[in-house]
């Protein structure tokens, strides 16, 4: 049974920490967004929606270019706090952030779009600053369509193989998750190893949809 | 009384349309109504005296203080021009209670109730005959509740102007019958100066004591109280 529950756990710890990441910088960039116009607005919504259509191969590949021990980011990450992320459990948070931030972003987007103007204008005109117009109004207008972005996220995370795979590779124990683990029973023809954690991770990921469905769903 | 100075000058665009606003006008009476067709720009200079509109130049000062001077570098901030806004439809927070409605302009983020801002509000809600609904959500209110609620929320603030945009427009005739009067009586007792923009003559006549006229971005001649 260890060989269902460590992977498991791993699973569920890196999903929870990739959410948490993409949740706080979807929600940001959401925000951003759907405030007004500005040049380069689409290219920027473009570039955020990339990790959805890009195979995971390549944004794993972007990543090792970026964060490897050799990467743009990656020899300072070593050079000055001794970090590297490659191979490690963090390693695959990253990329499972990364694959999961579009989904956070364009719920936040059009969450926040859906709410109208006039309540952050009737917040500033009863003294306001931005950051509580934010807080008080906006976000909690736009909590329900944030909040089934965060969930799906949350799914793709579980679900996340190709980037993580080349990122934090197929170490048993430290970051083997369930998709991979599920990919490595297969290749041993291990079956009935495969068939429990494919089950797992069915489950998990319906609970999940039908959850961020159901606040979807109460919203209209 | 305190008089509203409004110099503005702002053009706004959308895909399909340019339009400039150029306008000039001293309103010295209490109650003062700007009317206009639809499209006019009523609702802008409202916008713009608020302080919501950041592309806004010119002047407007209230009783000789200055929240708009562009030629001096002054452009106060909505939320420190303290001017009472009653929009369009009223838009109280939906997600909060009556209450909290009134409250929102009281207490700043992180800040602690203090009794006074408790006495202000409960003040209010005598005031505006709110006892019953205190703790009810705006989309259980009638349109006539939803107008006080709103009145009440702009002058928790203590405005030293009070802005209404088209407080009339979205309600059925025979319900906007009643609510003018109601309104005309609330503003009569309400000693803040008062800017209320509308495209209804019946609106100037019965809420206001005198009136400005404004076509395609302009200040224009005539009296349309009829």
């Amino acid at each position: 049974m260890p060989a269902l529950f460590v992977p498991l756990w791993l699973t569920l710890k890196v999903a929870l920490f990739a959410t948490l990441i993409a949740g706080a910088f979807g929600i940001a960039l959401g925000w951003w967004l759907a405030r007004r116009p500005f040049h380069g607005r689409s290219i920027v919504d473009s570039l955020l929606m990339l990790p959805m259509v890009l195979p995971p191969t390549v944004i794993g590949y972007y990543l090792i270019v970026l964060i490897g021990r050799n990467g743009l980011l990656g020899r300072y990450l070593d050079r000055w706090f001794g970090i590297n992320l490659i191979f490690t459990w963090q390693g695959a948070v990253i990329a499972a952030s990364v694959v999961s931030l579009p989904l956070v972003y364009k719920g936040a987007r059009a969450a926040f779009e859906e709410v109208d103007g006039r309540f952050a204008n009737a917040a500033r005109t009863l003294g306001a600053g931005e950051l509580e117009v934010f807080l008080r109004v906006s976000l909690p207008l736009a909590i329900r369509g944030i909040a089934a972005g965060v969930m799906l996220a949350f799914a793709r995370a579980m679900g996340e193989f190709g980037a993580t795979l080349m990122i934090a590779g197929n170490l048993p124990g430290k970051t083997q998750t369930l998709s991979i683990a599920v990919y490595e029973a297969v290749q041993a023809g291990n079956d009935s190893q495969a068939l429990w954690l494919t089950l797992v991770i069915s489950l998990v990921c319906i609970a999940v949809l039908v959850a961020s469905g159901r606040l979807l769903q109460a919203r209209h | 009384m305190a008089s509203l100075e409004v110099q503005l000058r702002l053009t706004l665009h959308s895909p399909d349309r340019r339009f400039d606003l150029d306008v000039d006008f001293t309103a010295t009476s209490q109650r003062t109504a700007l009317i206009g067709p639809s499209g006019s720009g009523k609702s802008t200079v409202l916008q713009a005296i608020a302080g919501l509109l950041p592309q806004a130049r010119g002047r407007v000062r209230v009783g000789g203080q200055a929240l708009l001077d562009t030629p001096h570098g002054i452009d106060l901030p909505a939320r420190e021009r303290r001017v009472g806004v009653v929009f369009q439809d009223y838009a109280l927070f939906p997600h909060m209670t009556v209450e909290q409605n009134l409250q929102f302009g009281l207490r700043r983020l992180g800040q602690r109730a203090d009794a006074g801002h408790g006495q202000r509000v409960d003040a209010l809600i005598r005031q505006f005959d709110l006892e019953s609904l205190r703790g009810g959500l705006p989309r259980n209110l009638s349109g006539g509740q939803r107008q006080r609620v709103a009145l009440a929320r702009a002058l928790a603030i203590e405005p030293r102007l009070l802005l209404l945009d088209e407080p009339l427009s979205a309600l059925d005739a025979p319900l906007r019958k009643r609510l003018r009067r109601e309104l005309a009586e609330m503003l009569e007792r309400v000693q803040v100066p008062t800017l209320l923009v509308t495209h209804d003559p019946q609106d100037v006549e019965a809420l206001a004591q005198d009136v400005i006229c404004i076509d395609d971005g302009r200040i224009v001649d005539g009296d349309l109280r009829g």
